[in-house]
């Protein structure tokens, strides 16, 4: 009962982890660190802490210290300038974004920023974007005085080289404002047409005059600024020679309205004004509903948002800000810890490990020493190193990587539709029609030739069929979206259902990138042994040797003398009159190794080899699980730029057929890829990194895995959050089940154009039938996509 | 009969104030940041002071 209470686990009261090594009391609170316990007291003393009474624990772990002057380019006035949205002599504007940013405690403490700092006037947050709009005084604060506060507070604001670019895109609003104005013209025309519908007594002719003119009056500008958005995109694949959707319907259009205007003028009717409004009406919801894009999110970054704006110069022995652009050959560049390295270069001081998993694929960090190369991309993980640059920005080898022309697509996205070859058809046999009823009344009865050829065009208009599927895809989108599955439009939705081939990249995508799974073969180890080993292994920093530390779960204090590292081979040292070496194969057993086929390091005591320690990645939760039921209906191939450490692992989880390859590079990927699509097959690449750029651009479909949908991720054709890898087998039951339900709408609405039509090659639609018809052929269309897009998404639990 | 031209003048000015209003809140941004506001909204203006006992 007594280890009860000491099992209890403490959770920092700022930001809500649990207490890993003793509590820090203070206040009456408990903090799992010092970082945490400072944001606290800022809070405290400036009466900020209702941030914590609005959400739990809402803080941002401060554990990890953020070095002092990093924002130091924040002083240089050009990079000031560049990040400035308004200045004038008394404030500045700036945006900052701010990824750390997700509750409402976020949101208030924000917004209330001028309490910390009377010279901030005010803040506004974007919760969507996450960014912060803050005004303040630059009179009295600096835009690094500001960064540092927000940093202070745990909200560290994400500056890099593509902010520097400015302009970001505008969201194109012109459609809404056309939906705004068709559905007003498109309202007020239907109640001015009830007296026609209902019937009118001929002694009010002249008030009905006045309705008719109205009608025309309103749908002016439906018929010359709301439809414009159909007119374009016709005229636009016209222009590359094909029929699309858009045409048939651009044809209704403008027949509809010929023919009403000429009723109305002519006196003879009162047009189907209220028709035309509709469709245009329905037609841009469904748009509007589709094209809701994921503003917040890019799908075309390129390396720029990858990018620090700043790195820190040596020059004349002073350190300097400078902006990345601004760098040139043989600068020195100081790069401190978990900072990028912007550009080829030579190491000149200090020893680099170099986190390459984001570029290349490898799991481990690399090591380098002095007067070996380093490339862009990487990162530095432990201490400060200077480099010497020998290639510029933009020569760099990822700049060029990104650069090269394969990795630009072009095509067509919307000539690959099911749904244009089904208009196609549709499209002509609706021309068939009109023609051969315009033919049968010419040679029966000539005054409604006219009549029955314009009616059909205006009942059969395709606008069924583009209603279903805009609308359907519209919806899987918006499901998938709430499930963090962000498309980048409603054509990825069928490129997605038409795959059958899966290329998986390991790092970061099926793995976490981290390698903490560790495991130990050979000898026995006596605590004895353990110890030793955990006291040499704790004088390196390699990432490497603090996995093994804290395996052995050993917090020995024994003292090692003779220490020795040998960067890329191994450490030894003397423990207690023993000599231990931790490394690699060759330096330990002096065998040599051809390549590394796994992560291991070996371990000898006394000259005579114990075993050695096997890293395993960490496998993302319930991955294996979506590959098995992946298995069952599509081929698979994993391509990694890492090592061969876990082919077995793999091969197994995959089946022997699959196709696993190692030491990938990105061109490799690209050309396995395309490999497969001359073979014919429909690829989907799954990557993180930018090793996999060029495939995810060649792939059909490219969806780039993110642990934050904010981050930064290679161009591609949609992006998932991480943590529902799992549920990719169902993302892709649900864009199948979207055809389904497409085809569904499309023959329902076939069966209205059956009915319709039957009245109009008789030249007998009348406009109160068409009334009826229009509204309530696009209503239970809706109902149907709406229905049974839910109903499949709830079936497969993603509602 | 002048009643129903009346009556339809007051409608369609009632309805194109309507629409104004949408234009003016599409152009203002406020279909821009469909989370914040929500919440916004359910904060005091002036921060209490510390619920600390």
């Amino acid at each position: 009962m007594g280890n009860k209470e000491a099992a209890v686990v403490v959770q920092c009261y700022h930001c809500g982890e649990n207490c890993v090594d003793k509590p820090i009391h203070a206040h009456e609170k408990e903090f799992c660190c010092e970082g945490c316990k400072m944001v606290y007291e800022i809070l405290n003393q400036n009466g900020l802490c209702d941030y914590y009474s609005i959400s739990k624990n809402p803080g941002i772990n401060q554990r990890i210290k953020i070095r002092e002057n990093k924002f130091a380019f924040l002083d240089d006035e050009s990079i000031q300038r560049s990040l400035t949205v308004f200045k004038d002599d008394h404030q500045t504007h700036i945006s900052f974004y701010l990824p750390q940013m997700h509750c409402s405690s976020c949101l208030w403490l924000l917004e209330n920023l001028h309490q910390l700092n009377e010279h901030i006037i005010s803040s506004k947050v974007n919760f969507t974007r996450k960014e912060a709009d803050i005004v303040f005084n630059h009179r009295s604060i600096s835009m690094r005085q500001v960064a540092e506060l927000l940093t202070a507070i745990g909200y560290e604001p994400y500056i890099s080289l593509s902010d520097a670019k400015k302009a970001k895109p505008r969201i194109n609003k012109s459609k809404i404002y056309k939906l705004g104005i068709a559905g007003f013209c498109f309202a007020n025309i239907m109640l001015l047409s009830f007296p026609e519908y209902l019937g009118i007594d001929a002694k009010e002719q002249s008030l009905l005059n006045t309705f008719r003119y109205l009608s025309v009056l309103l749908s002016l500008p439906v018929f010359f600024y709301s439809s414009s958005e159909l007119y374009m995109s016709a005229w636009k694949s016209l222009k590359h020679g094909f029929l699309s959707i858009d045409a048939p319907i651009v044809l209704a259009v403008v027949v509809t309205f010929g023919r009403s205007l000429y009723e109305v003028l002519s006196g003879t009717g009162s047009g189907y004004f209220d028709s035309m409004t509709g469709i245009v009406f329905f037609m841009l919801i469904g748009r509007v509903l589709q094209d809701k894009t994921y503003e917040q999110l890019s799908f075309e970054r390129d390396y720029t948002s990858y990018f620090p704006i700043a790195v820190t110069r040596v020059k004349d022995e002073k350190e300097e800000t400078v902006a990345l652009p601004d760098i040139q050959l043989n600068d020195t560049l100081l790069i401190h810890n978990q900072e990028l390295i912007p550009a080829d270069g030579i190491l000149t001081r200090g020893k680099a490990v170099v986190d390459y998993s984001f570029v290349t694929g490898e799991s481990l960090p690399v090591e380098k020493e002095m007067g070996e190369i380093i490339y862009a991309g990487g990162k530095q993980i432990g201490s400060n190193i200077e480099m010497l640059v020998v290639k510029e920005v933009a020569q760099s080898y990822l700049t060029k990587l990104w650069n090269r022309d394969e990795f630009k697509r072009n095509s067509i996205d919307s000539e690959r539709s099911f749904v244009h070859l089904l208009s196609k058809y549709f499209t002509w046999i609706v021309l068939f029609l009109s023609i051969s009823s315009a033919a049968y009344w010419y040679f029966n009865d000539v005054s409604r030739m006219w009549v029955a050829a314009t009616s059909v065009l205006i009942i059969a208009c395709p606008c069924a069929l583009l209603l279903s599927n805009t609308f359907t895809n519209g919806n899987i989108l918006r499901i998938l979206g709430r499930k963090h599955l962000y498309l980048r439009n409603a054509q990825t939705i069928e490129d997605i259902a038409g795959i059958d081939y899966i290329v998986f990249d390991k790092t970061g995508t099926l793995t976490t990138g981290r390698y903490n799974e560790i495991g130990y073969d050979g000898k026995p180890l006596s605590k004895e042994a353990k110890r030793k080993i955990a006291a040499l292994a704790s004088q390196s920093t390699h990432p490497m040797s603090k996995a093994i530390v804290s395996w052995t779960n050993e917090n020995s204090r024994l003292k090692v003398s003779a220490f020795e590292e040998y960067a890329g081979k191994g450490i030894e040292g003397i423990v207690e009159g023993q000599l231990i070496t931790l490394g690699s194969k060759s330096y330990v057993t002096g065998v040599h190794a051809e390549r590394d086929i796994e992560s291991a390091v070996y371990i000898a005591a006394g000259g005579s080899l114990l075993g050695k320690f096997t890293f395993r990645n960490h496998y993302r939760n319930n991955v294996p699980l979506m590959i098995k039921r992946l298995r069952k209906n599509y081929e698979m191939a994993v391509l990694s730029g890492d090592n061969a450490g876990e082919k077995d692992y793999l091969q197994e989880l995959l089946g022997f057929d699959a196709n696993i390859l190692f030491h990938q590079k990105p061109e490799d990927k690209l050309e396995a890829i395309k490999h497969l699509q001359q073979m014919g097959k429909k690829v989907m690449m799954v990557g993180d990194g930018l090793n996999d750029a060029g495939a995810l651009r060649q792939a059909n479909v490219g969806i780039a895995v993110t642990e934050n949908s904010n981050n930064f991720t290679p161009a591609s054709d949609a992006i998932l959050e991480a943590n529902e890898l799992p549920r990719l087998y169902k993302f892709i039951q649900l864009c199948k089940d979207n055809k389904k339900v497409v085809i569904a709408a499309f023959t329902v609405s076939i069966l209205y154009n059956i009915v319709g039509n039957y009245y109009a090659v008789q030249g007998l639609l009348s406009p109160m039938y068409a009334a009826i018809l229009m509204p309530t052929s696009s209503i239970s269309i809706l109902l149907i996509t709406f229905g049974f897009s839910n109903f499949s998404a709830w079936r497969m639990k993603l509602k | 009969m002048s009643v129903i031209i009346l009556l339809l003048i007051a409608s369609i000015t009632v309805a194109c104030l309507f629409l104004a209003a949408f234009i003016w809140s599409v152009k203002n941004g406020q279909y821009e940041d469909e989370e914040s506001p929500p919440l916004r909204m359910l904060f005091d203006d002036t921060p209490l002071t510390p619920k600390e006992k």
